[in-house]
Order: C-alpha cells, then structure tokens, then sequence
C-alpha cells in the first residue's frame, strides 16, 4: 500500500444532500463494500446502505463507485481508488431513499411492463417439455438468463435517465430470454410489451449496459433481437 | 473523465447524434442555393467562388466528415440490430472513424 | 393503429430509408469528390442534372428518403431532451418532412428543367 489511509466521499440525504468524507485505513484486498462498512461500524452508524451475500451473487450491494455504478462487494479499492480518493453515490436513475440506498420499484414494475415472466401453456399432468440445450433459440435464451437484477446496467443506461418510460436493459434482455423459450405461451402480449412507448426501439446502442454488466450479460444484442422480433411481428399483423 | 461514459460506443453515439443534427440544419440552406441555379444563376456562381476561399473549403470538408460519420456510424447501427452478434465492436467504432476521415481528405485533397 | 403499431413501423422506416440512404451518400460523396475538382459552377450541375432522367430518379429517391428519415432522428432528440410529447413530435416530423419534400423537389426539378 502506498498509503495508510484513503480519503472516501460518500453521499449523504435523498436526492438533495451533501457528501461526507471519511479517512478510511487501507487494508489488503479491501473491497468498497469493506469500506462502507467500516465508515458505518467505526466512524458513522447513521449511514444507510444495503448489501447481503458480500461474495458477488446477489447483487445487493450496487452503488455507484468514482462515477461508475459497480457491486461494491467486487470492487477492490486498488482498481478504483485513483490518489487515494473514493466517492461513493447511490445508484442512478432510481429514487434514493437514504444515503446509499436505493428504491428498486420502478425497475422491477418495469420487469412486469415488458412482461418478463413466463406464461405456462402446460400443466403438471403433461410430459416434460424437450428442449435440446443446442437448439439456437435456447442458446440465446440461456446466454441472458442469469441477469440477478442487480441495477447496474439500468443505472448505466442513459436512454432510461432521459425517457422515463423506457423499459430497460434489465427488463428487455429477460423479456428476450422468453421470446426464445419455446415453453413460453406469451409471446404476442409480450411483443407488444416490449414495442411502443419505452420499448425496445427507444435502444440506441450505447452499450454502457454491455460494458458495465458484471455478469457479462448483453442487453444490447437482446434488445437488438426484440427489434428485430417486434417487425416481424409488425409486419405480420399479430402486433 | 469519472462517469460511466467514457468508452467508445457512447462517444460513436454522441457523434451521430451531433453529425445528423448539423447535417438537417444544413439541409434548407443546400436546398436553397442549389435552387439559384433555375433563375440566379449569377447569383449561385457568385456564392461558389466564395466557397473556393481555403476557409470554406476546411469547413466543407468537415462537412463531408460529418456526413460520412454519419452515414458509416448507421452503417454500424444496422449492423448490431439486423446482423449476428459481433464482439469486435470497438473496433467497428474504429472502422468507422477511419472511413469518415478518409472521405474527408478524398475531398480536401482534390478540392485542392 | 395502436401506439405498439405505430412506433415499430416509425422505427422500420427510419432504418429502412437508413438502408437506402446509404447507398444515396455513397453515391453523393464521389459525385461531390469527382466534381469539386476544378472547381464547381452553376452551368456544371445544371449539365449534370439538366435533362437527365437518371439523375432526376436518384435525387428524387434521395430526397424522399432524407424526409423520412431526418424527422424520426430529430424526434428521438425531442422526446429524451424536451418535455414534448407523442403528439406534438409527431406535428414537428410532419412538418420538417414537408420543409424537405418542398424544398428538395424544388431544387432538382428546377435543375432538371435546365436541361430540357
């Protein structure tokens, strides 16, 4: 280590606020999460955060770390703390309800707007459905379905911050997991989800989503697909 | 710069928004002297000597840049939403900077 | 038509008339490069275009797929950056489609004329 302490800015309040600095001693392997704790351990215990499995599978601990939104449990201070200063925010794009936390509402209704939820079309008395792990459609459903809904990408995606109603990353690459289900009896409702108002059009290829996702998932190759499904559909008269 | 901008794609981003935004402004204008043509005729010569002058000429070519921008980074778009996948896709972004370049100095050079 | 319906087919004919006016630059880029060289004038682009069928094809090709293209680029500007909403950008496409057309076909049919 080249020094002993870091210097870290955390925010504090709602969307008005302040940001506080701490000095923070540095260890080995230190993590940002690491760091937030020991602020609201040591040295502040009014500061509000969220995090849960602290090993990078839930996805809990989300923030925005030196203007990047990241899990913080992932996140060693080496790669991020440029001099010796951290600042820390609260995911963007999303109502903060204090200091670090975030209110994940609108991203999970968005989830239920683009109908990314499954619509069975058997029953228990049915045989097992066969889906060959190499059928191309399922390749392309199971290369997105691991998404934890963590918000990183839905943070990143500036298509969300300037059209409120955009669905987003999140919401649109597991709307595309189903289209490619071929269980899945949805797939004209969730079409029309997915199309119109906030839907996959307003997607201009940024791909912050793609680049920022810890989980190397890509949204933009999802939504390219829903782009492509949708006038299909269009042009086919079933949407 | 510390936001979670700063990589390629965004900036291609920025640059086809920028070129297609200056591109329509410029379009009325383009409209209109090449309609002196019908009854002005002078009038077009005179506004096309002026545009020899070696400052037009730089900005036309930065308009030619504009337009090949713009026209290569839709080439781009089309590509990520009809095409299969590619994860080359800084290099795309390199490509088609490149490309915007050269059709600038294919102009400047023979403009010459 | 549904608001799912419309804003697909928008999105298909912004990249479709993309698709096309790909090919319109392509062209209009080694038109500018092989003219620009000597210098331009009037009496040169009324050569050109003055008279040919051709050339009136292609530009009216060309200026039918900027209108409809340009408008659905400048709405996604307005609807992320203004407060406007579905129905007022869609007076705004209309009107900067028409402002194209007018202009556009003034311009060529006008050149064309010059050689007839």
């Amino acid at each position: 280590m080249s020094n002993d302490t870091l210097t870290v800015e955390i925010w504090r309040g709602q969307e008005e606020g302040r940001f506080d600095t701490f000095q923070v001693p540095r260890m080995a392997s230190q993590t940002v999460l690491d760091i937030v704790t020991y602020v609201q351990r040591n040295l502040d215990p009014g500061l509000s955060y969220r995090f849960a499995c602290r090993v990078g599978v839930c996805g809990s601990c989300a923030m925005t770390v030196n203007g990047k939104p990241r899990w913080t449990c992932r996140t060693h201070v080496d790669k991020v703390a440029d001099e010796g200063v951290l600042r820390i925010q609260p995911l963007k794009n999303l109502p903060v309800i204090r200091d670090l936390a975030v209110d994940m509402t609108d991203f999970f209704e968005k989830w239920t707007k683009a109908k990314a939820h499954f619509v069975p079309t058997e029953t228990r008395h049915d045989e097992f459905a066969q889906v060959s792990p190499d059928d191309a459609k399922r390749k392309e459903a199971s290369a997105g379905i691991e998404c934890i809904n963590c918000g990183v990408c839905y943070s990143a995606c500036d298509t969300v911050a300037w059209l409120g109603d955009y669905l987003g990353p999140a919401a649109l690459n597991r709307s595309w997991t189903l289209v490619n289900d071929a269980r899945d009896g949805g797939q004209t409702e969730r079409l029309k989800a997915v199309a119109g108002v906030g839907g996959c059009q307003s997607c201009h290829s940024h791909q912050s989503c793609f680049e920022l996702c810890p989980k190397h998932l890509n949204p933009t190759a999802s939504i390219a697909g829903l782009k492509r499904a949708t006038v299909k559909a269009a042009l086919k008269g079933d949407i | 710069m510390k936001t979670h901008r700063n990589h390629a794609n965004y900036w291609a981003f920025v640059l086809h928004r920028l070129s297609g935004v200056a591109l329509l402004l410029f379009l009325p204008a383009h409209f209109y002297v090449l309609g002196l043509a019908v009854e002005r005729s002078a009038d077009m010569d005179a506004f096309l000597s002026w545009t020899e002058a070696p400052v037009v000429k730089l900005l036309e070519t930065g308009l030619v840049i504009l337009l090949a921008a713009h026209m290569t980074g839709g080439l781009r778009i089309l590509a990520i939403e009809f095409l299969a996948w590619r994860d080359w896709q800084k290099s795309v972004v390199a490509v088609t900077g490149g490309l915007s370049v050269a059709a600038g100095l294919l102009f400047l050079l023979n403009a010459g | 038509m549904t608001p799912q319906r419309a804003e697909t087919l928008e999105w298909l004919v912004q990249r479709a008339s993309a698709a096309v006016l790909a090919i319109c630059v392509i062209v209009h880029l080694a038109v500018i490069v092989l003219a620009v060289q000597g210098g331009v004038t009037a009496k040169e682009i009324a050569g050109r275009v003055g008279g040919s069928i051709p050339w009136l094809m292609f530009y009216s090709v060309f200026i039918i797929a900027v209108a409809l293209h340009a408008p659905a680029g400048l709405r996604n500007i307005l609807r992320e950056y203004t407060p406007l909403g579905r129905r007022a950008t869609h007076w705004v496409m209309a009107a900067v489609c028409a402002l194209i057309l007018v202009m556009g076909f003034r311009a060529v049919i006008g050149l064309y004329g010059l050689g007839a």
